[in-house]
This record gives C-alpha cells, structure tokens and sequence, in this order.
C-alpha cells in the first residue's frame, strides 16, 4: 500500500495563510490505513489547524469530508458541486490524490497535507516500512523475496558492500538491516545459496523512474469504441 | 604469478607480475583545488611506493576528484591507482571518465560501491548506484578485453589498457560470506584487491587460508591493508565505529603502554611515542603479512600522515623499490 | 484525540483524562493506550502553539476520592497558572463539520 503521513501542522498552516474558508478531504483507502488520511485523522488535524489559525490572529474555517479513493474520477465528481464556497482544498489523499483532484478540477487550489512516502506495509503495529520503488522489472525471484532496490540504501546487484555493520545492520542506520546481509540468509534457509555467485548484470532502469513517468495500457479493459456507419 | 601478457602494462601490474612484494599507498585529495597539496604528498610517497591510490569523495566528502589528482602525481613521476565509486556516476560518467583517465596515461582502476553521502557534508544529494561494484569491475573488464562499452558497441581502436582493482573488507558481517565475495570479484574481472584496514593477523590468516582454497589468488593478486596508528583513541575509534575493523586488544595495549611514563602535560613526547609505536607496530605487522600464503603486497593507509610511509616501507626491508623493465 | 483537540478547540484551558491503575484497566491496556494518546495530544498543542501541559492523563481507581481531588487541584492550578488558551469560547451544542460523501 502507499504509505504517508502527515506535514507538520506548521506547515499547513503556512499554506493556507490567506485563506478564509478551506475543504478538508480525506482518503478511505491506503492513508486511512496508515492512519494518515483517513476521517478520524481529518478530524483531528483540521481541528489543530483550525486552533493554530486561531491562535495566530487568522482563523481559517476548515470543513470536513471524506472520499472512498481519492485517485479514481468517479469517487471525487460529485465534490464539483460543493468546491465553489472554499478558498483552498486540503487533501489529506496521497500524492496521487492530490492530483487527481488537481486535474478535475483545475479551478480550485489543491493543496497536500500529507507527504507521500513510500509503497510499503505494517510490520509491527504503528509502523510501516518501505518494500517497493516500482522499478518496472521485479526481480525478487533472484533475492529470494527481499528487495534491494527499496531495502538497500545503495540499490546493490551484487551486495552486500564492505559496510555491513556487526549484526547485519546498515552502515547507514543501525535501525536498518542490512538487506544483503538478509538476503543471502533468505537464500541459504532456501537452499539456493550459491546462485548468488552468479553476477547480476546492470540493471535497465529505464522501466524505472528513470525512464519517466510510466503508464500502463490495458486495451482489453478500455471502453470499446463505436464505429459511425458500421 | 602468471605469465600471461600484461593488460596494461602499468607499474603495479608489472611489480606482481614480476613477483616481487608490492607496496601501495594513498593520498587523500584537498577540499579545494590546491594542486600543491597533492605534490607535497605525492614528494613524500614518492620512490617508497610502486603506486599511490586516490581516493574519490570518500566518506562522501567533497574533495578534488581521483582522477585529477590522478593527472597530477603521474606528473611528478608517481604512478597513481585512481578510484571510481558507484554513488557519484552512472555507467555514462564512469565510461567517459575511465576514457579520460586512460587519455592522461591512467592505467590502476579501484572499483568501489562508495561511502553512503549521509556520512559526508552533502547529505541531502542524489545518490546515484546505476551500477554496484561487481558490475563496475566487469563493465570495465569487458571494455579491456573486448573493446567494447557497456551497451554493447565496439569501442574503435580498442578499449583503455586498464588494471582493474577492488577493495575487500575481510571482517565485516556476514564474514563466511567475505571469500566468496572476493572470488566473484575475481571472476567479474578484478586484477588486484586492496582490502580494508588489518589489524587482527590471526583473522586474517584465516580468510587468506579460505580465499587461497577458493582458487582467488591464482588469478587476482591481494594487497594487504595496513596502517599505522597515531593514537590508542584512534585504535578504539576504528574498532568502533568502523564496520568490519578487528582491532584485537593486544594492541590496543601497546599503544596505551607506548606513552606510559610520560606526563599527561608533554602532549609532544606522548604524541611522538604514540607515533612511534604505531609505526613499530605497523612494520611487525608488515612483515607478518609476507609470511602469508596467497598475499602480493600491502596497501599503506596513513591517513593524513604521508611522512610515516617512509619510516615504515625502510623498517620493513622494502626499500629501494624494485626495478621493473616496461 | 479527535475529543480531546476538539474540547480545546471550543476553548477549554485544559483537559484531564482519568483511567484506571497501570495493570488494573478492565479492557487490559485500554489505560495505555489511552496515555499513548495524551501524550501525543500533548505533543500535537506543542506545535499548535499551546502548552502540551494543558492535557494530562491521571491513573487513579475508583476508591481514590481524596487523591482524585488532589490531583484535579493541582491540574487547576497548574491551567491557572498557564491562563486563557486564547482561543474563542465556542458553545458545546454548535454544529461540527459534517463529513459528506459516502463511504461505502
């Protein structure tokens, strides 16, 4: 899931300085999951922003409302009518949110009160951690289902580096294992150690980010055109 | 060592492939561009030592880059062994720069993964890692050999006679995996491999004896890492705070004991009896290291003390270096 | 939390939570919890610009009439001490914004 968590009420309050009336917008899915976005948090965040603009001399009236997904079209349309009262809309969705209220309605300022972090999941409660970059080209079946392109600081092929640190931690972080290190024990508790001698070549990260921004065309789902006179 | 046809022909190359005991050391570049910097350095390892590495952004610092100073001590008539990290360059910097530097008579390439940049003065920078060290080593491997660049294109009147290094560090976790690591960096292309600080021999003597049945050193010469310690503090630093270093209690205490007797006020006497001591220490060790099956030589590491490179290569017997014919 | 922020929001000086004893909560760690949350109100009215002090949780059993005074004194005195929070008195029985849209 994506995973965010809230700008700093400080932040937020800076950017809507000006504003007198603003539409707090919440996200049922990933962010309310994350405990980020979701209407108790909507809740709770407007409320301190609202004392926080108060307090400063500049009270900003924030309204509440909640949408199920806030990256799909049809769950936000029926938003248009109310967007006209307010100054600003604060999205409490995750970047893709954001901008999808961004794009339908280019009237109106959006503007995020969540940062985006990462495509990650729970691993305790109360915390979540990173597990996927969307790098395009999967390749968890050659580390035995530890990825070290989001899990290793230096996006090893051929790791670990000479900077594991005593225990399996990361030079970078000692709150961080080190994912080689964990890797090649995944691979050994499989039985399948010694294909880590073989030397994975460079990586084609042009299915990356780095190629630019991806998209996915599934002809057989989009809606079948009509012909004229057929 | 074998009696295949030199790849590059540089001096290093030809000290190993003669057989003699080869002896590297380092220079650290400036914060600036200060070419005298590097000549003053390069005039102290200069004749002690058959090649200098130097190093690239280590710890993610900013400072003068390898390659240029590379161009520099070459001018002096010191060979240099440049190094190239992962985090700064993807593949089309790193083939563009490696042609630059074989332009300027570059010939001793390390292939580092490189320090993370949350450890230097630009924390908040991109860090790049389009290639890993393994790769690093076997692109350039195959634009030797092949003449050919990472895409597959002919490089036209052939590739840049290089001689390929990595680094190794012995002691860092996992350590049953470390001899493994070093031959598949031998068989991705390594030359030659400089490991990491060694203070521990015992340790030491068993990872040569694990890389020696690997068949590593049939192919791939291994320079030992030594360095001379300044200070017991910096002794208990390194063993701290530095992933993979075994520094054994033995001589910790010898540094301790090495200013014992002397008053806490006279920081000159206790420094210069700390020196010395770390100087003794290193060339025992030196001579502990020839003993062991499988080594080349040892890299020298003085880390902000070039003037201790001389003592210790004449304190080991290896001094003058050898003559090698091109 | 949302409650409790906005109880301060309608200009409460401040807020004292009460739970039971540490080890004695009848829905086991309901108690913890709810300190988890305090503390972390606390935290939020820190960077809203109030005095993290003005939210406070107490453990206390229900037999404790002499303590729970005690304490609800000295939490009185220390929101004295503070004074005001600022913000307008707003009447308990105004409208909250709704949330609209649906949810399924």
């Amino acid at each position: 899931m994506i995973v965010a968590d809230q700008k700093p009420i400080e932040d937020i309050r800076k950017m809507l300085k000006g504003k007198k009336k603003v539409l707090a917008i919440g996200c049922g899915t990933c962010v309310a999951v994350c405990f980020a976005g979701g209407k108790r948090e909507v809740g709770v965040l407007s409320s301190a922003v609202r004392m926080a603009t108060e307090l400063e001399g500049e009270p900003v009236q924030i309204d509440e409302t909640i949408v199920q997904r806030q990256c799909e079209k049809e769950f936000i349309e029926h938003l248009g009518d109310q967007l006209g009262e307010y100054d600003a809309v604060l999205s409490l969705g995750c970047g893709v949110g954001v901008q999808t209220l961004a794009d339908q309605f280019p009237g109106t300022r959006i503007l995020p009160g969540l940062n985006t972090k990462f495509m990650g999941g729970p691993t305790e409660q109360g915390v979540w951690e990173e597990r996927c970059q969307g790098c395009g080209n999967c390749l968890l079946e050659y580390t035995g289902g530890i990825c070290p392109i989001s899990r290793c600081a230096k996006q090893l092929m051929n790791g670990p580096c000479g900077g594991t640190d005593e225990g399996g931690r990361c030079e970078v972080d000692p709150d961080t294992p080190c994912a080689w290190f964990n890797i090649w024990e995944r691979m050994d508790a499989l039985d399948i150690q010694d294909q880590l001698m073989e030397i994975q070549p460079p990586k084609d990260w042009s299915t990356s980010r780095d190629g630019g921004r991806r998209k996915i065309v599934r002809k057989d789902l989009q809606k079948p055109k009509l012909d004229e006179g057929s | 060592m074998n009696q295949t046809p030199l790849k590059s022909n540089s001096r290093l190359e030809r000290i190993l492939a003669a057989g003699q005991f080869a002896v590297t050391g380092e220079i650290g570049p400036p914060k600036s561009h200060d070419a005298g910097v590097i000549r003053e350095k390069c005039s102290q390892l200069k004749t002690y030592v058959d090649a200098a590495n130097i190093t690239d952004n280590q710890t993610g610092i900013v400072r003068m880059s390898s390659i240029a100073a590379g161009i520099l001590i070459r001018n002096e008539g010191l060979e240099p062994v440049i190094q190239m990290t992962c985090r700064d360059r993807n593949r089309l910097a790193m083939q563009s720069d490696i042609l630059g530097a074989a332009a300027h008579g570059i010939k001793n390439i390390l292939c580092l993964s490189g320090d993370h940049q949350s450890f230097g003065n630009h924390p908040g920078a991109k860090n790049v890692h389009d290639l890993d060290s393994m790769q690093l080593i076997r692109m350039f491997q195959e634009m030797r050999d092949n003449s050919q660049f990472q895409c597959g294109e002919e490089i036209k009147g052939g590739g840049p006679p290089l001689f390929i290094g990595a680094a190794a560090n012995p002691f860092a976790d996992p350590v049953a995996l470390r001899p493994l690591r070093l031959k598949k960096k031998a068989v991705a292309g390594a030359d030659f491999i400089q490991t990491q600080l060694i203070y521990d021999m015992d340790r030491f003597r068993e990872y040569m004896k694990k890389a020696v049945d690997l068949g590593v050193t049939e192919s791939v010469s291994v320079l030992a890492g030594v360095g001379p310690l300044k200070a017991a503090g910096m002794a208990r630093y390194m063993r701290n705070n530095v992933p993979g270093m075994s520094v054994p209690d033995h001589i910790i205490e010898r540094m301790e004991g090495a200013v014992k007797g002397i008053s806490n006020d006279d920081k000159k006497a206790r420094m210069q009896a700390s020196r010395a001591e770390g100087i003794r220490i290193c060339i025992e060790q030196i001579e502990e290291i020839k003993e062991i099956e499988g080594i080349a030589g040892v890299h020298i590491m003085a880390i902000e003390w070039e003037a201790a490179v001389k003592p210790i290569v004449e304190g080991a017997g290896l001094y003058p270096r050898p003559e090698v014919e091109n | 939390m949302g409650h409790i922020l906005k109880t301060f929001e309608d200009g409460a000086d401040g807020v004292l939570v009460a739970g039971c004893l540490e080890g004695r909560c009848h829905f086991q760690t309901g108690n913890l919890y709810a300190r988890q949350r305090v503390e972390h109100v606390a935290e939020l009215l820190d960077q809203i610009g109030l005095e993290g002090e003005r939210a406070r949780m107490i453990n206390i059993s229900a037999g404790m009439g002499a303590k729970f005074a005690e304490l609800a004194n000295e939490f009185a005195k220390t929101i004295s001490a503070l004074g005001p929070t600022g913000l307008k008195k707003k009447p308990a029985s105004r409208e909250l914004p709704l949330p609209s849209g649906k949810i399924e």
